[in-house]
């Protein structure tokens, strides 16, 4: 008799589906109350794009999360990213690069400027996430500590670059990166792109599965699915296109989002980071190195905080000193929405994002209908306590 | 009436109290036909035995004999209706409800346990009170608190500061903060659930003078220790069980300790264990005065120049009981100690050094540790994923893991292994104990060790599935694989190895070939009987 079966069921993450549900739920309530203004294109790209800069946090919290340990310092850690971008576009670099290249012309300047900038705050947001992994893997201080003195250390030194001031102008091309969007033309050849990709990730899976004689589905199941996700891509970049093109910062959500999912799922690394999360003794005694694991995944929201930090400067057009206040706090919240288990082994970047998602929609179907900013807070934290308690209670009745 | 025929039935059934006029407030407590199951074992078989008032009485038995499960009856840990039988405390017999353990505290049963129950971080005053602090008016009376635990501590010898923090104490005073926490609630039967095992030979004696002065006041003790010795020292009168049956009950003056190891150990040797083709090969692993400082413990050695040797194919046992150091041997040898290691260890004539689990696992050693469900698996994750995890880079390049490659290896070893799942995708938790230790086997095989150590691998697992990992031993042994493999069990060690180390508190107290080894040596070396170490 055959004990082990290897097919795997039409195994759909239960989680994510309730929060597409949830999602759903949520999106046709502001619809019906914003009289349909929701669901307009334009409305729809705004979101997308609102919900960017806090997606780029909560990617990297998830990991983070999973390893069972926490980021407080990510909001500062990306205001801080973004007044640098802001004090090297408007006070340090037009200075040195017109003393270096006097006969480019402005236009040239402010691409170079901004190509640096990047490189720049990517380099320093790498280096801060290297101090807090050091501190937090090798030095074992606890996450929520060190994050912690990070939060300080960090919105301390907004105040010490920018000198409480608000610093302007930041280059056309920065504004490009947050607020451009993709010309129509080349959104669909993307969309193209992502469907020939999708159909050839599943051919090669069934050609895997054959090799190794695992059981495939029958060709048509595997098509129909193929067939589905791409008219969900397709729709999509329609849909937005019918506004102004999909927005430049929701192609960098999009890409970090499949790399990171790549890296979670189909690396060692990913694999050890839940792991480790799950139990960190036992895949100790396996054999890994766990210190260098975490040290890894804090690496990594580091230079995620290093892009919002960009994307946020490019998006305001200035370096303000409240840039990235309290972030941390809803990219957790987000997280934990999208499944993400505090106690650490759990967690989905899909969830993640949805769960940001979830929360950008609220904030913003709740502007649409003019809700007081008070109330957009207690709602967010109710949604957020409703989460985690449908979570816990389904736990429960599972086990 | 009940009563008068238990005693007159008892008296026939255990010659001990040879007389028939015994007084009827003579037993402090009386146990009779207790019968207590866990789910799929039965830990107490009608037990009955009587304590007699002002006595220390010991009891012994081998792991999982059943005293430990006998002394939480006794201390309303596992309430009335969840064993069968009566016990009578005072010729009354007692049913412990909810909240039962406060009731036995309040009829005068307390318990010390093997692991400390205290606050680290408290006093020891505020320790001795915790739950019952002497109020005014809801505000704690602090000089009441403290001039009441000073008025304890003096009363019974007992020579520890009443404000110094408990963490700040030795093992030995902690435990003896214990015994004060169960003196103030006017304690009449007072139990030691191995109090020993973490204490030096000084405090030891002070422990025994404490017994002797609480005995002459009047209280009675049931005293579990694995070191024979001690019952010797201190108990009068000495209970023996195994596997939940009570053997007898013996005066102590009457017997000695190789009586009551044969008591103890006295079970007939069934075809339990497969036979294997022994084919031993040259000398793998050399371990020349290997000594490891307790980590948690100041001070403490947790092994002591241990020195031996391992050869392929060869099954070396490793008994000992438990706190003796047989766990911290082969975790020593896995790297869990890192730095904190003296001595030397050869493999394949090559000196190393290994000072993480990732070093060892690279040398090609793999353990299967005590605590399964802690150390050895990640339980919420798939099956699949808890066999691969030391093994990934076999299946990985930099860029990604092949999973249909990593799937197809698993499902080789869960097949020979005959894990029972439904799918490799099942969540590790849903297995059963048995499937779930054969689950961190497999994941050691993929990685092919030369040595593989197993601690207590079968350690609560049913006896069908026990047979096929002893089974998978020998395999794995006539494949040419090392094997370090510890045991609670005698019958399993005796049965399963070429060689037996045994270790008591931390040392090698001999290497005994399989042919010398009986049950009766290997005992007496794992508690240190001095006199039985030349038979």
């Amino acid at each position: 008799m055959k004990t082990l079966d290897f097919t795997r069921k039409i195994k759909i993450d239960i989680k994510t589906y309730t929060l597409i549900i949830a999602l759903l739920f949520i999106w046709l309530l502001f619809g019906y109350l914003t009289g349909g203004i929701f669901f307009s294109s334009r409305n729809l790209s705004n979101l997308l794009r609102q919900m960017t800069i806090m997606s780029f946090l909560s990617i990297g919290m998830t990991l983070v999360i999973i390893t069972g340990n926490i980021d407080l310092s990510v909001g500062s850690l990306t205001g801080f990213i973004g007044i640098i971008a802001a004090y090297l576009q408007a006070v340090m670099l037009p200075e040195i690069l017109q003393g270096l290249f006097p006969n480019l012309s402005t236009g040239g300047l402010g691409i170079l400027s901004t190509i640096i900038t990047i490189i720049i705050c990517l380099l320093v947001a790498l280096l801060a996430g290297i101090c807090q992994g050091y501190i937090i893997a090798y030095l074992k201080v606890p996450a929520f500590i060190a994050t912690l003195g990070g939060m300080l250390i960090f919105r301390g030194a907004i105040l010490g670059v920018s000198g409480g001031r608000t610093i302007v102008p930041v280059e056309n091309s920065l504004r490009w990166v947050a607020q451009g969007y993709l010309p129509k033309n080349l959104g669909i050849l993307v969309a193209a792109i992502a469907i020939i990709v999708i159909f050839l990730m599943s051919l090669r899976s069934r050609s895997k599965k054959k090799q190794y004689g695992f059981e495939i589905k029958p060709f048509t199941y595997d098509f129909l699915v193929a067939s589905a996700y791409s008219v969900l891509v397709l729709g999509f970049v329609l849909i937005i296109n019918n506004y102004r093109g999909i927005p430049n910062p929701v192609i960098i959500m999009v890409v970090i989002a499949i790399l990171v999912t790549y890296l979670a799922n189909n690396t060692k690394f990913g694999r050890y980071v839940y792991a480790l999360g799950g139990n960190i003794e036992a895949t100790k005694f396996s054999g890994i190195n766990v210190q260098f694991v975490i040290f890894k995944v804090f690496i990594l929201i580091g230079l995620l905080s290093g892009v919002a930090g960009i994307v946020l400067t490019g998006y305001v057009a200035a370096g303000t000193i409240g840039g990235g206040m309290n972030y941390e706090l809803t990219a957790i919240a987000g997280c934990v929405i999208g499944g993400t288990s505090l106690m650490g082994g759990k967690g989905t970047i899909l969830g993640a994002l949805i769960g940001t998602l979830i929360m950008a929609s609220l904030e913003n179907g709740m502007s649409i209908m003019n809700m007081s900013v008070f109330w957009q807070y207690i709602v967010k934290g109710l949604v957020l306590i409703l989460a985690v308690y449908v979570d816990v209670t389904s736990k429960k009745s599972s086990s | 009436m009940v009563y008068s025929i238990f005693i007159s039935e008892n008296c026939k059934k255990s010659n001990l109290y040879g007389s028939n006029n015994i007084l009827k407030d003579e037993y402090i407590l009386r146990i009779e036909n207790v019968t207590k199951d866990f789910p799929g074992i039965r830990a107490l078989s009608n037990v009955s035995f009587k304590i007699k008032k002002g006595d220390i009485h010991g009891l012994c038995g081998e792991n999982g004999a059943g005293k430990s499960t006998l002394v939480k009856i006794l201390a309303g840990v596992y309430p009335h209706n969840t064993y069968e039988g009566k016990i009578y405390f005072n010729d009354e017999e007692i049913k412990f409800t909810r909240f039962s353990v406060r009731q036995a505290i309040e009829k005068g049963i307390a318990i010390v346990y093997q692991e400390l129950a205290l606050i680290p971080e408290m006093t020891v005053g505020e320790n001795i009170f915790l739950g019952r602090e002497p109020e005014h008016k809801g505000t704690i009376s602090w000089d009441r608190l403290f001039s009441d635990a000073k008025e304890i501590l003096k009363k019974y010898k007992l020579n520890i500061p009443f404000a110094a923090k408990v963490s700040a104490l030795s093992v030995g005073k902690q435990q003896m903060v214990e015994i004060a926490k169960a003196l103030s609630q006017e304690v009449k039967v007072l139990i030691l659930d191995e109090p020993t095992s973490a204490l030096t030979d000084a405090e030891i004696k002070s422990l025994m003078e404490i017994l002797k002065y609480l005995k002459h006041n009047g209280v009675t003790c049931i005293y579990i220790s694995h070191k024979l010795e001690e019952f010797f020292r201190i108990t009068d009168n000495i209970t023996v069980l195994r596997d939940g049956l009570v053997v007898d009950t013996v005066k102590t003056a009457d017997t000695t300790e190789e009586k009551v190891i044969a008591m103890m150990v006295g079970r007939e040797m069934k075809e339990r264990f497969p036979v294997r083709n022994r084919k031993i090969g040259e000398k793998i692993l050399e371990v020349k005065e290997l000594s490891t400082q307790d980590i948690l413990s100041q001070g403490k050695i947790a092994i002591k120049n241990i020195t031996f040797d391992l050869k392929k194919g060869e099954v070396l046992g490793i008994a000992g009981l438990m706190g003796s150091g047989r766990s911290e041997l082969v975790t020593t040898i896995f790297g869990e100690y890192g730095k904190h290691v003296t001595g030397e260890i050869f493999l394949e004539g090559r000196p190393i050094k290994i000072s993480s689990a990732r070093e060892a696992v690279n040398y090609g050693i793999g353990l299967v540790p005590e605590d399964r469900k802690k150390m050895g698996l990640v339980l919420m994750q798939a099956i699949y994923k808890n066999i691969s995890l030391p093994n990934i880079r076999k299946f990985s390049n930099a860029l990604s893991i092949d999973k249909h490659k990593e799937l197809n290896e698993c499902r080789k070893y869960a097949d020979s292994l005959n894990i029972k799942t439904p799918s490799l995708f099942a969540i590790t938790e849903s297995l059963s104990g048995g499937n779930q230790q054969k689950v961190v086997i497999a994941k050691w095989l993929m990685s092919t060790p030369k040595i593989l150590i197993l601690d207590d691998p079968t350690r609560g697992i049913d006896v069908g599935t026990k047979y096929e990992i002893y089974k998978l031993i020998n395999q794995l042994a006539e494949d040419g694989i090392a094997i370090i493999m510890i045991s609670s069990e005698l019958e399993e060690i005796l049965g399963m190895s070429d060689r037996i180390l045994v270790m008591h508190e931390g040392k090698c107290t001999g290497i005994l070939e399989q042919k010398e080894a009986t049950q009766e040596k290997v005992m007496a070396l794992a508690t240190g009987t001095k006199n039985y170490s030349e038979v």
